[in-house]
């Protein structure tokens, strides 16, 4: 598959031969499983496996609670319950499948800033990247549909406050906003489109990641040094790599193994922490909870749409340029949009020729602090809107769009990198010295 | 600031105001509970009290209706027996559909719903209030005290102030543990008002613990097997990253030169 020189699969036995040249399915299977992988990988490498793993998990999981559960605003939350009580380890699956979400966001946010500080997403893995930022926005899509599900406070006031985000876009917004919910607020029709949506929209990440795979499979993986598999010979490439079975998958295994650790004892122990008790009160229309706060994974986006109000001279300017079309709620959904589109698109505004951040100081307190102001973010999502908290979400947000718009740009020009070891091998070598000749 | 854009964004000016509330109130003291920690049960006798309590008291008005009888004599619950448990059913009548009438009630039947109208059920009350959150929102000590909606609801019984205060027709009582410090219903527990058998301390302050302990169990009644699956889980899954530890540094040992 990779373009980096390897053995591949060759058919040997009598039936091999004739799958082989009708289906070539265990050549294409061989050759993923075999891949040459770039044997300096660290352990910041291993969220890829966990990410797969804990899609299969939600999937899994939650077929059978869609087994048991009612997409109907009178039925849904006694349905969970129904589930929690009297399902056969119906209260395992369900907070499996609750806290999975968790877990997928965990695993997401380390995986994404891992490609940023080893400039994973640099020439020529921007497709890798983009598919991989569809993949993230997808999880988003299908984590806010889901929260929906069990029609509790937070489900129903989450999704009144997050579909009223495309009642801000100019002109259409109403009509788009009543076509999303399928009537004029979150309802019955609202919970069945959801319920409907939450079931595809994982399979089409299923899709995406097939896609992703293939397109790193293409380029190879990256790795911390940033300098690239050497391909003139097989001789070369294998002083550079390993195949990934059984290297990799041994070693992603027992990542995987000590992360689920920690993920059982959050379910069996603690399995309401990342969770907001007001869901346990089912969907009241007309009783608003005193804190509508996203799930965690989505604070630090929250507070971007939260920072931008009327009061912002950016916004005021954006305002008055569009004869008042661009309103301050609607420079918050654009702003919120933008933070991840600013994202997708840093393969072209990092210009350095150096890729790993390993071997550029400058960039490394630039992406320390993208990686605090990340975490800030999150922290200033769960605030009350009010100040001090606003003022800091105003500069924190900045400093988002400031990192990937002006930072990254302007470091590949100015910065000097240290110089990256010659090949990977002796990037290994430098860790694991060759024993001297006997 | 922040309030114009969040009128904006559909959420009404309550979010801002009584966001503040939340955030002023009360320090909820941590209790001690047998069903706390990795290896915490169900205290049964307690919850047999607690059961009392509510049949004797909350039950007047609140409702517990996602529970069904049978619940009573589940294994980690508060073990009732079964003939106790028909018994304790039979005291109750519910409405059956298909006689179109009203019939005593038989343990595969649901507890009541609430009898007063502004009285929530009880049945998810222990998960769906907090107790503890922050520092500044950090969620330390939820991390370490747990979500603590137990300990809020024996806050609530322990609260009271004995201050009344009459507001739009309707009779408040202050209460240092509820949101903005007035609540709508008159303070439920008095020393000695429920007698147990055998006997056990009755003091508001007591009852209010085991009520919360009950009210616990009937928001996670599979809280026991829960934690009991989480240990062996977390037991097996050592075992198992031991193992792929020591697989794993045999296969690299001599990619790495130390074989």
């Amino acid at each position: 598959m990779s373009g980096i020189p390897h053995d591949k699969y060759e058919p040997k036995s009598k039936s091999e031969k004739w799958l082989h040249a009708r289906l070539p399915i265990v050549g294409l299977i061989y050759d993923t499983i075999m891949i040459p992988t770039p044997k300096n990988l660290n352990w910041m490498w291993i969220w890829g496996i966990v990410l797969a793993f804990t899609l299969v998990l939600q999937i899994v999981t939650g077929i059978i609670l869609a087994m048991h559960y009612t997409p109907n605003v009178t039925l849904a939350f006694q349905s969970v319950e129904h589930i929690m009580r009297n399902v056969n380890y119906g209260w395992l699956i369900r907070y499996t499948h609750m806290n999975g979400a968790s877990l997928f966001f965990i695993a997401v946010y380390l995986h994404i800033f891992r490609g940023l500080y080893y400039g994973s997403y640099k020439a020529p893995r921007e497709v890798t990247w983009i598919i991989g930022m569809l993949i993230y926005l997808a999880m988003m899509a299908t984590g806010f549909l889901g929260y929906v599900l069990p029609w509790g406070q937070m489900s129903f006031w989450g999704a009144t406050v997050i579909t009223g985000l495309f009642g801000a876009v100019p002109g259409v917004g109403e009509s788009l906003q009543a076509w999303l919910l399928g009537g004029p607020s979150v309802d019955n029709a609202t919970l069945n489109r959801f319920f409907s949506l939450h079931y595809l929209l994982p399979f089409v990440i299923v899709a995406l990641v097939a896609l992703h795979i293939w397109a790193f499979h293409t380029t190879g993986n990256s790795n911390p040094t940033g300098v690239e598999v050497r391909r003139g010979s097989k001789k070369e490439a294998e002083a550079d790599t390993l195949p990934f079975w059984p290297y990799f998958v041994i070693k992603d295994l027992y990542a995987l193994v000590v992360v689920l650790i920690v993920f059982a004892a959050v379910v069996g122990f603690m399995p309401n922490f990342f969770g907001e008790p007001d869901n346990y009160i089912m969907a009241n229309p007309l009783k608003t909870p005193p804190h509508i706060v996203p799930e965690w994974y989505y604070l630090p986006f929250y507070a971007i749409l939260r920072a931008f109000t009327d009061e912002v001279m950016v916004v005021q300017f954006a305002s008055f340029i569009t004869g008042g079309i661009v309103t301050a709620k609607f420079f918050g959904v654009i702003a919120m949009f933008g933070s991840i589109f600013v994202m997708a698109l840093v393969p072209w505004l990092d210009t350095s020729r150096v890729r790993s951040g390993r071997f550029r100081p400058a960039f490394r307190f630039f992406f320390w602090l993208l990686a605090f102001d990340f975490m800030f973010l999150m922290w200033l999502g769960s605030r009350p809107a009010e100040e001090p908290y606003a003022s800091m979400a105003l500069y924190a947000s900045f400093y988002w769009f400031g990192y990937f718009l002006v930072i990254l740009p302007l470091l590949g020009l100015f910065e000097k990198p240290q110089t990256p070891p010659e090949t990977i091998e002796a990037d290994f070598d430098s860790h694991y010295p060759p024993k001297p000749a006997e | 600031m922040f309030k114009k854009i969040l009128l904006s964004a559909t959420l009404s000016l309550g979010l801002a105001t009584t966001g503040l509330a939340a955030e002023n109130k009360h320090e909820i003291e941590d209790l001690a509970f047998s069903f706390e920690g990795v290896f915490g049960k169900f205290d049964e006798p307690q919850l047999q009290r607690g059961l009392q309590i509510y049949t004797e008291v909350c039950a007047a008005c609140h409702g517990l209706n996602l529970v069904y009888y049978r619940n009573l004599s589940d294994e980690g619950g508060p073990m009732l027996p079964e003939d106790q448990v028909k018994a304790y059913a039979a005291q109750y009548e519910t409405f059956d559909p298909e006689l179109d009438d009203y019939r005593p009630a038989i343990p595969s039947d649901r507890f009541g719903e609430s009898g007063l109208e502004t009285a929530p059920d009880l049945s998810l009350m222990a998960k769906a209030r907090k107790g503890f959150e922050g520092p500044y929102g950090l969620v330390v000590n939820p991390l370490f005290r747990g979500v603590g909606g137990p300990e809020y609801i024996a806050a609530i019984l322990n609260g009271y102030t004995g201050e009344e205060k009459e507001e739009a027709g309707a009779v408040l009582y202050g209460n240092t543990a509820f949101a903005g410090g007035w609540i709508g219903m008159p303070p439920p527990l008095s020393d000695e008002l429920v007698e147990f058998d055998p006997a056990h301390e009755n003091t508001v302050e007591s009852m209010a613990k085991d009520v919360s302990a009950f009210l616990m169990w009937t928001a996670e009644p599979k809280l026991i097997q829960r934690k009991k699956a989480g240990l062996v889980a977390v037991i097996f899954l050592t075992f198992l990253a031991v193992m792929l530890y020591l697989t794993n540094k045999k296969i690299w040992a001599k990619a790495k030169r130390k074989d």
